[in-house]
């Protein structure tokens, strides 16, 4: 048995290791998955000190209430989330961007995301996982990835390999910007809709639904018309691709998505604007608006920029 | 050959090879996805054959729409007996209990079991693509007279190992998954095995695969 552990006192919602992903197997019909919003990955392993591929937990709306069992342990939570840190009988107000010393039965409690749906946990160790495909991003769906491709469960045990000796304490001031617009390139069966189809998904807000999960999320709004064919010879899929089937409501293809679909893609969101959109919680409204491939480009590198900036002031 | 290169968002190409479906076209693209595949060119993350499209993804950090398409389109094709296909005979139980859309196939079909049975079997498959849930070979073409449409009403869960049939392809369910495909029975064989870290799908694009018919016995005795 590990030294180090954390016993899970309750898992929360949807809590996943996460790393960057596992690529090169979509031709097989195996996702892409990794961590959702990619900049707050990131920013948890930086400010722990960490690999940029190093496994994390993500956690959606609830997170984990996790006691540790161990030698001072260094963490790092990211995003917009609440969570309370208990050491013996007393109890304080974690900060986001911060990092954070453990001791052995101190508790961490996080209680929840606010206003967005992911949060990570980064820690200065390595947690004991078995990686598949060389990453341990778990896809409950598919059942692939660590912890036998499940999500965490109560009274589990997460057992730590190794901790690093780094127990600097390292701040980032960032707050996480709401979005109002996503932006969109127009998809590859973009004339399939009709005249005020098209107008109406670049004219009207999108309300996000309820049946949203790693693997997509639906819109609802006024229904797209379709002109040509509501299905498609069934093709490649990547994330972002926005597919609109029959019933008119758009889907969004998010890290987890079936590698192949039938439905005609209307959009697809930019790179520099995935991060915010996964982040958008069931009941908020959204706007999509048209960028072409250049300004897409530019966006991506000013994004790209603005990530670096942040890492090189940790 | 491909038809037309566009991008799909900012970081994939979208290799169009025109509307047909048929194995020509389809042994195409397959051969522009192992051309590319070897090449293991920076940046690229995915690349996803199917029935007519070839569809690469990339890393908007190390390569963009522009650069990548020049390099696709200047790109010399292995030739085809470079590629090679394998062969696989799919053992495939169709007791009732499996053959969960036999009935409607009769009807819809209007031909009887043993003759839809007797096509099927009879038929060589080309493996056009995988994908969809993980190892899921859509496999091609079915006789014109074995064409139908899915299900009205998709399956929440169609068993592991379920041979589907919809429209001129036969698929294979790797998994318990949803799905709206004619079921005609069930194969003891496992398609993916997650386990392998090389490999873990037993059938690849291009490749031939025939189903021989087993008896109840044959299937139960398969698991042991």
């Amino acid at each position: 048995m590990s030294k180090n552990y954390f016993e899970i006192i309750r898992a929360g919602i949807n809590s996943t290791f996460q790393d960057l992903g596992r690529k090169n197997l979509y031709h097989i019909g195996i996702p892409f998955s990794g961590a959702m919003d990619n900049r707050n990955y990131l920013l948890a392993n930086k400010l722990i000190g960490n690999d940029h591929n190093d496994p994390v937990i993500e956690f959606a709306y609830q997170g984990p209430h996790l006691k540790y069992h161990g030698d001072k342990l260094n963490i790092a939570i990211t995003g917009d989330v609440s969570f309370k840190i208990k050491k013996g009988d007393n109890l304080t107000d974690g900060k986001c961007y911060q990092t954070f010393i453990l001791e052995n039965n101190d508790e961490l409690n996080i209680i929840s995301t606010n206003k967005s749906v992911y949060g990570y946990l980064a820690i200065s160790g390595t947690f004991d996982l078995k990686l598949q495909w060389s990453s341990c991003s778990t896809n409950t769906r598919a059942n692939i990835g660590s912890n036998n491709g499940a999500k965490l469960s109560d009274n589990q045990k997460i057992n730590i390999k190794q901790i690093n000796q780094n127990l600097s304490i390292t701040k980032l001031n960032y707050v996480n910007t709401k979005i109002e617009n996503i932006r969109v390139i127009k998809g590859t069966n973009f004339n399939y809709f009709s005249d005020e189809g098209k107008r109406n998904f670049f004219k009207n807000e999108f309300k996000v639904s309820k049946l949203s999960d790693r693997m997509g999320m639906r819109l609802e709004g006024q229904k797209i018309e379709n002109i040509i064919d509501t299905n498609i010879r069934s093709e490649g899929l990547i994330k972002g691709v926005i597919q609109v089937p029959a019933d008119g409501n758009p889907i969004i293809m998010l890290s987890d998505h079936g590698t192949i679909g039938g439905y005609p893609k209307i959009g697809v969101v930019i790179s520099a604007d995935y991060d915010k959109l996964v982040q958008l919680t069931p009941g908020s409204n959204v706007k999509f608006q048209e960028v072409d491939l250049n300004s897409a480009e530019t966006l991506f590198k000013l994004y790209e920029l603005e990530t670096q900036n942040l890492i090189s002031q940790i | 050959m491909i038809k037309n290169i566009s991008n799909l968002g900012d970081a994939a190409l979208y290799c169009d090879f025109g509307k047909e479906v048929n194995k020509e076209i389809n042994t195409q693209v397959i051969k522009y996805f192992k051309t590319i595949q070897k090449k293991n060119i920076i940046g690229v993350n995915n690349i996803t054959p199917s029935y007519n499209k070839l569809i690469i993804s990339f890393d908007l950090k190390k390569i963009n729409f522009t650069k990548l398409k020049k390099i696709i389109d200047n790109i010399e094709i292995i030739k085809s007996d470079n590629i090679q296909n394998k062969k696989f005979e799919i053992p495939v139980c169709c007791e009732k209990e499996f053959s969960l859309d036999i009935k409607r196939l009769e009807e819809k079909l209007k031909m009887t079991e043993e003759k839809i049975y007797e096509n099927f079997f009879e038929n060589e498959f080309f493996c056009y693509m995988t994908g969809f849930i993980a190892g899921m070979p859509f496999l091609g073409d079915l006789d014109e007279n074995l064409r139908a449409k899915r299900l009205d009403t998709p399956r929440v869960k169609v068993p592991k190992g379920s041979i589907g049939l919809t429209e001129q392809f036969a698929n294979i369910y790797t998994f318990e998954s949803p799905g709206g495909w004619n079921i005609i029975g069930n194969t003891p064989l496992n398609i993916f095995d997650s386990t392998k870290e090389k490999e873990p799908n037993l059938i690849n694009p291009g490749d031939l695969v025939t189903f021989k018919r087993i008896s109840k016995e044959n299937y139960q005795n398969y698991h042991e």
